[in-house]
């Protein structure tokens, strides 16, 4: 039989096997859905008397190093690395005492971010499905990223299927909905988004041990999404608030994005991106890290028709340098006199 | 007792075979629908659609859920789960497989029918079948 699976897929291969190779044993579609399943009959329950080193079984896991990777990719946000830190701690310390065979509850997992636009809410969510994943508690690290549209229906009855079919597409891993207060209209008590609420709070019940549901928007309108919902900040354990970036902050990541992009600031540049952020941070329609990227993709732009315009031979230091004339034909400088 | 689809002939898959199989679906990116019926002809290839067919899954515990949920609303019924391949050439149905049959499967009867020239016609008809849809496996 297995010979015949060389070229389809069809065929009564394992998942996870080698076509051809099938003799390997029921072990390795085992491999295949993570250590959720080897949670339950993979290693052997320790000795009382013995002990493990925590930094081996960390990095056996593997989520130490998503954190590393989030603290150095990630400028700022102190208060929340620390709260990543807490939380990894307590999953890693659940996970040890399940190896020693203590009674362990799953710990709730469902969270909410709050903050500004722009301050890293679904960067870090990505990262909380990979450390989730990699300590256990999630099948697999995919990331469902949803708002109020793809939520609520457009007529009675459309909501439901609506709200079912994201769950379950959101099974298993983490489903971020965005800007979830959007789902209450207090005005519009006929709105259908207290029916996505109910089954929200059902499926955070119901699938604890698969699905993980992070809810995010802005810290005073979420607080008062709660206040209005009781039900869902009660099985809300984790509530996360991204600070705003100061403005050294900002210079990083706009050096970052800059390196990413393959460009670099010219020297005398630097003053003036710093004051270009500084101007910008006040303006009303601030965002944040959201901000800084908008701005060097004109810079790149204004970069890209000056040297268009200069013609001439152009060398690969005026490819890669941004001047301050890129920066100061912005806008944000204009009002001043 | 139908054998149609894939194990039929093995004993009844517990749910964490049915998970198995499901997973394996999921892994070839196949759609997951989920069907019942009460007509257990073997040739009756329209069975009704429970739900919607699901599409992008990632975990196999998704229609778990849903198997549970149609077992529910219909104990005494056929419910049969098929991944559907949607690739270029291929396009039909990859696997299917019965996740429930009917505490009480009263078998088939052989129907005789004479033709003109004392010719013989054979069919075979369910004994359920005698019986009103809906009510065919109920306990009266």
């Amino acid at each position: 039989m297995s010979d015949s699976t060389a070229k389809s897929s069809f065929g009564m291969r394992r998942p996870g096997t080698k076509p051809g190779a099938d003799a390997a044993g029921d072990q390795t579609d085992q491999d295949k859905d993570g250590p959720e399943n080897d949670g339950q009959d993979g290693p052997a329950l320790l000795d009382p008397g013995a002990s493990v080193d925590l930094e081996e079984i960390r990095a056996e896991l593997g989520a130490g190093q998503v954190l590393d990777d989030l603290d150095a990719e990630l400028i700022g946000l102190e208060p929340v690395k620390s709260r990543l830190r807490e939380i990894e701690a307590l999953l890693l310390v659940d996970q040890l005492r399940r190896r020693f065979g203590l009674d362990t509850p799953r710990p709730n997992l469902h969270m909410s971010f709050t903050g500004s636009p722009g301050t890293g809410k679904t960067t870090v969510a990505v990262k909380m499905a990979e450390i989730l994943h990699s300590l256990g508690y999630l099948p697999s690290s995919h990331l469902v990223t949803v708002s109020r549209e793809d939520l609520v229906g457009q007529y009675v009855g459309h909501s439901a299927p609506k709200t079912k079919e994201v769950l379950k597409r959101a099974m298993g891993g983490v489903l971020f909905i965005d800007e979830a207060y959007a789902l209450h209209r207090p005005d519009n008590e006929r709105d259908y988004g207290q029916e996505v609420i109910e089954m929200l709070l059902q499926a955070m019940e119901e699938h604890r041990e698969r699905l993980v549901v992070i809810l995010a928007g802005y810290k005073d309108r979420m607080e008062g999404f709660f206040s209005l919902n009781p039900g869902l900040r009660s099985r809300i354990a984790h509530h996360l608030d991204f600070p705003e970036f100061d403005l050294d902050d900002l210079v990083s990541i706009g050096h970052r994005m800059l390196a990413e992009q393959g460009y670099e600031l010219a020297p005398e540049t630097e003053s003036v991106f710093r004051s270009y952020l500084e101007r910008r941070q006040t303006q009303p329609d601030f965002a944040n890290a959201r901000s800084v990227r908008n701005a060097i993709e004109r810079a790149r732009l204004r970069h890209a028709g000056r040297l268009v315009s200069a013609g001439g031979s152009i060398d690969r230091d005026a490819l890669t340098h941004i001047f301050p004339d890129d920066l100061l034909a912005s806008r944000v400088f204009e009002d001043e006199d | 007792m139908i054998t149609q689809g894939t194990f039929a002939f093995l004993p009844d898959l517990s749910d964490e075979e049915i998970e198995a199989q499901i997973r394996y679906v999921i892994q070839n990116e196949w759609s997951v629908s989920i069907e019942r019926t009460d007509d257990p002809h073997p040739r009756n290839t329209f069975w009704e659609l429970w739900d919607l067919p699901m599409f992008d899954l990632n975990d196999p515990a998704a229609v778990l859920a849903e198997v549970n949920a149609c077992r529910e609303a219909f104990p005494d019924q056929y419910i049969k789960v098929s991944a559907f391949d949607n690739r270029k050439g291929r396009e039909t149905v990859a696997l299917s497989f019965i996740v429930q049959t009917p505490d009480e499967e009263p078998g088939f009867t052989l129907e005789r029918q004479s033709r003109p020239g004392r010719t013989l016609g054979y069919t075979s008809r369910p004994y359920a079948a005698d019986r009103s849809h809906g009510e065919r496996y109920s306990s009266r």
